[in-house]
């Protein structure tokens, strides 16, 4: 059953050329089946993998289809396959469950569109892509989805590319994720130059024994990778395009920019785990710049007024949970948060695109309020989801962020707990503020817009999504040693034997003739503390309900209370301008570039380069000019020529 | 000797009427002349080869002046079309008045 | 016996082959090829190449004139206009030059050729220029030249009828 891999990223890959290229011809209805047929066809194909997968020994999870050699020079082969293992298989789930609900959403979302097959190709296009950068089974097919959806995320960002602000948006995700990627392709190039192989099994099982712990090789390999995934996961310091990137449609925001694309990073980082566990610094690395990410996004993201740029940076600031939890070892957390997050974030871009959709399109929450009434299913699903990103019991988020949160306090510091329970507090405050101002209140929406709510085909998706965000949190139930099923599913995978690496490491350093440092406070285990495990979620509870009462004082109690307060204050504005992050950018990279591109425009090109082939060209016109003259275009002219040449040989010859 | 002809004289014979071609290729302007002359040259060639043929007694010769008339019929074929074409895009058979060729 | 027949039959082609060039009717310089052909065909047969005489005078004197001739006829071509002899006046230059040219490649030839010792030739048995021998070697040793001519000629043909039919455009 498990050889059915190959056919996952075929089916929409083929919905893709159907649509391209016949799109207009077949009509509106016919391009959304195929499209959501083919995802569908994906789907179903992955739950069947999943089962066979499930009814396979925990031990022999592990499954490669190689389809062909893909490049083959000297040392170097690639093959062209597919691993399929727990934690791909989570992904796969994912990605096509959630993409085939957020393609059935669409059908409705995008019917006005002229463009609609268009919009469709570039969806299952990006299916195809992600599907391969999670099933991929070595580095380099896995850049090739990641380059995938890369630019089917620049296609959809700018699918309004009459708007320019649309395709600036574009530009600058492609142009920031190309910074990711080429670290991405040192990390790829490196890790062949020291292993010869970029099979991850290969290289995941060689790791402990060609690398050194702590050691410069592997510092860097993960250190590249991990600005790879802060390129693509929107992560501190290359996130600033995830928020422009919200000029796409909204489906397109809930399934690339919310709930796939920018949660590849994470599960790089934990498809590469051993190599990241076998570099301290840049786990410290990571964790600390997921806490600051999630810190930081948090922060604008209660300032600011467009409905989707508020979940943008709720978004980048899940993201930032999640490498925290990669940070302190905690992979099972990250990929928990992962999943949840897709189900509520998905749900919560669907529904803001349905309130967008109701309202005919007015993004801005001052122009909302006291939609409850008009939407009400549109309401109760993202009031579900936003208690579930809140972290309210016995929603979802609840208990993944909670792992997060635990992890963070016992194996990091008190540092990383702060900025993620700072963030958890202002994550329930800005979601609260987002539903009270849009969904609460007095009806600030335009007079002559008569808000409606969304046809069946994008609330039933929503209504699935809420469901999933509900009893998602059962995967991992935490306190009981065994229920968590998500951990005892990924176990295998993300097995990991610190003891014996260390011991290598120590041989290795000792065949060189150095004495490493003490490694033995590495390997004191920290015990499984219920008791503060139950501490930390009543204390989270806490804070998310204090979040929460908190927006409701702030924009249902006295909604002129913000007004006042944030009045004056130089933060308050630095905030609200992103803390200038955009502009700092601007001046120190945007701006020399493109002055650097005029003088190698202006000078260099035109009048260097351009110059000299021009005058070459010069020349040779003159020449030309004068060789007119043998070309007459009178045939017994050139008889004439034909004759003296002739004459001139035949004396020259005798 | 007894009234048997050298070669050279052939040869001469052949060359005398090669120039004659070549003169009219080179000198009238009337495009039927010109082809015609064209076909002095390739009779003078033919000359040549049947008479060292004869010298050398061999059969190549022959077989060469054969295709040489294959050649020939095919070109007149071709270029008399090729002529009543001209015709029909500019009366006229002067070889001066088409100077397209140099585009 | 054999030069008293050569003189004045070279005589005749070479005096034709000028009155092509000369004669300002293209039908009187067509009746002049066709004279230097028959011409040549004695020329031929004087070297005992009598199946390419025969052919000399079935294709080109039968067919390839007539060709000319009728093609003469459809053009209505009367007499050439003021000067059947010219020189492009910008071709001036390079055509004394050439002349000048011609000259030097003339003597150079007629040094060779007087310095050539050219007459012992081999016996010529009976049977040479007749239609077996000429024939066993075309379809022995030369069939592929031989098929390729077909191709030439139906090709000639096609080319001949598309050219001819179409008004180009």
């Amino acid at each position: 059953m498990l050889n059915l891999a190959c056919l996952v990223p075929i089916f929409p890959l083929i919905g893709s050329i159907i649509n391209g290229f016949f799109g207009l011809r077949i009509g509106k209805n016919a391009v959304g089946m195929v499209a959501c047929g083919s995802v569908a066809l994906s789907f179903l194909t992955v739950l069947l993998m999943f089962a066979s997968l499930l009814f396979t020994p925990a031990e022999e999870r592990m499954f490669e289809q190689v389809l062909f050699t893909w490049m083959a020079a000297g040392d170097f082969s690639v093959d062209f396959g597919f691993q399929i293992d727990p934690l791909s298989m989570v992904m796969m789930l994912v990605v096509t469950g959630v993409g085939f609900l957020i393609h059935v959403y669409s059908i409705g979302y995008m019917h006005e569109e002229y463009s609609y097959y268009r919009y469709f190709a570039y969806l299952n296009l990006f299916m195809f892509s992600m599907l391969l950068l999670v099933m991929g089974n070595n580095f380099l097919v896995m850049f090739i989805g990641w380059e995938g959806v890369g630019v089917c995320s620049y296609f959809l960002i700018g699918y309004y590319f009459e708007k320019k602000s649309a395709c600036d948006a574009g530009v600058k995700a492609f142009v920031v994720n190309r910074v990711g990627d080429f670290a991405f392709l040192l990390a790829i190039m490196y890790i062949f130059n020291i292993f010869g192989t970029i099979d991850f099994s290969d290289v995941m099982h060689m790791a402990p024994e060609k690398l050194i712990f702590g050691a410069e090789p592997v510092t860097i390999i993960t250190l590249l990778l991990f600005i790879g995934a802060t390129g693509k996961s929107a992560q501190i310091p290359l996130y600033t395009w995830l928020p422009d990137a919200m000029e796409g449609p909204t489906p397109v925001s809930a399934l690339i920019h919310a709930a796939t694309m920018v949660t590849a990073g994470v599960y790089m980082v934990v498809r590469c785990s051993v190599l990241f566990e076998m570099a301290p610094l840049i786990m410290l690395t990571v964790a600390f710049i997921g806490g600051a990410t999630a810190l930081m996004a948090a922060t604008i993201g209660m300032t600011q007024y467009d409905i989707k740029r508020v979940l943008a940076y709720s978004t980048v600031s899940q993201i930032g949970y999640m490498f925290l939890a990669c940070g302190v070892g905690a992979y099972t957390a990250a990929i928990f948060h992962l999943v949840t997050h897709a189900f509520f974030k998905a749900c919560l871009f669907l529904g803001s695109g349905s309130v967008i959709h109701g309202i005919h399109g007015e993004q801005d929450m001052r122009k909302m309020g006291g939609l409850k009434e008009h939407q009400p299913i549109t309401y109760i699903t993202f009031l579900i989801s936003t208690f579930a990103i809140a972290g309210i019991f016995p929603l979802s988020g609840f208990f993944s962020k909670d792992e997060i949160l635990y992890h963070a306090l016992m194996d990091g510091n008190i540092i990383l707990w702060g900025m993620g329970a700072t963030g958890a507090l202002l994550t329930a405050f800005y979601m609260f503020r987002l539903v009270f101002m849009t969904f609460w209140g007095e009806s600030r929406v335009d007079p002559h817009v008569h808000p409606h709510e969304s046809p069946k085909v994008m609330t039933l998706p929503l209504m699935i999504l809420a469901g999933l965000a509900t009893v998602g949190g059962l995967l991992g139930i935490p306190l009981v040693h065994g229920w968590h099923a998500l951990h005892n599913w990924l176990e295998p995978v993300l097995h990991f034997d610190l003891a014996a690496t260390l011991e290598h490491s120590r041989h290795m350093l000792h065949a060189q003739g150095e004495h490493p440092a003490s490694w033995a406070h590495l390997l004191i285990e920290t015990e499984h503390n219920v008791w503060v495990e139950i501490a930390l979620m009543l204390l989270s509870l806490g804070i998310a309900i204090t979040g929460i009462v908190g927006a409701y004082f702030c924009y249902v109690k006295n909604p002129d209370l913000p007004g006042k307060f944030i009045k004056g204050q130089w933060g308050y504005e630095l905030v609200k301008n992103k803390y200038g992050v955009d502009e700092l950018y601007d001046a120190t990279i945007v701006k020399p570039t493109v002055v650097g591109s005029f003088f190698l425009w202006k000078t260099a090109d035109q009048k260097g380069i351009d110059g000299g082939v021009n005058a070459v060209a010069n020349v040779i016109g003159w020449f030309s000019v004068q060789a007119r003259v043998f070309q007459s275009g009178f045939v017994r002219n050139y008889a004439l020529f034909m004759v003296m040449g002739f004459l001139v040989l035949l004396i020259l010859m005798f | 000797m007894d009234g048997f002809v050298p070669l050279n004289h052939y040869l001469l014979l052949s060359a005398t009427l090669f120039v004659i071609g070549v003169l009219g290729v080179l000198l009238r302007r009337n495009v039927i002349v010109v082809f015609m002359s064209i076909e002095i040259m390739l009779n003078a060639v033919n000359i040549s080869l049947i008479a060292f043929d004869h010298y050398l007694n061999n059969s190549d010769g022959q077989v060469f002046s054969f295709m040489v008339m294959c050649v020939a019929a095919a070109e007149v074929s071709v270029g008399l079309a090729i002529i009543i074409s001209m015709f029909r895009n500019k009366p006229t058979v002067n070889l001066d008045e088409f100077n397209i060729l140099k585009w | 016996m054999e030069l008293l027949i050569f003189y004045p039959l070279a005589g005749f082609c070479v005096l034709m082959g000028l009155g092509v060039i000369i004669s300002s009717s293209p039908i009187n310089s067509a009746l002049s090829l066709i004279a230097m052909m028959m011409g040549l065909a004695g020329v031929f047969v004087l070297q005992q190449a009598h199946f390419l005489a025969i052919l000399q005078i079935i294709v080109y004197a039968g067919a390839i004139m007539v060709l000319f001739m009728f093609v003469i006829m459809l053009l209505n071509l009367k007499s050439a206009e003021e000067d059947t002899w010219s020189i492009r006046p910008q071709n001036t230059y390079v055509s004394v030059l050439t002349g000048f040219l011609a000259l030097g490649a003339l003597y150079k030839i007629a040094c060779v050729i007087s310095q050539a010792k050219l007459d012992s030739p081999a016996a010529v048995p009976d049977d040479f220029g007749t239609v077996v021998r000429v024939g066993t070697t075309l379809f022995t040793d030369f069939v592929l030249p031989f098929e390729v001519a077909s191709i030439l000629l139906l090709a000639a043909m096609v080319g001949a009828v598309v050219l001819a039919k179409n008004k180009i455009d």
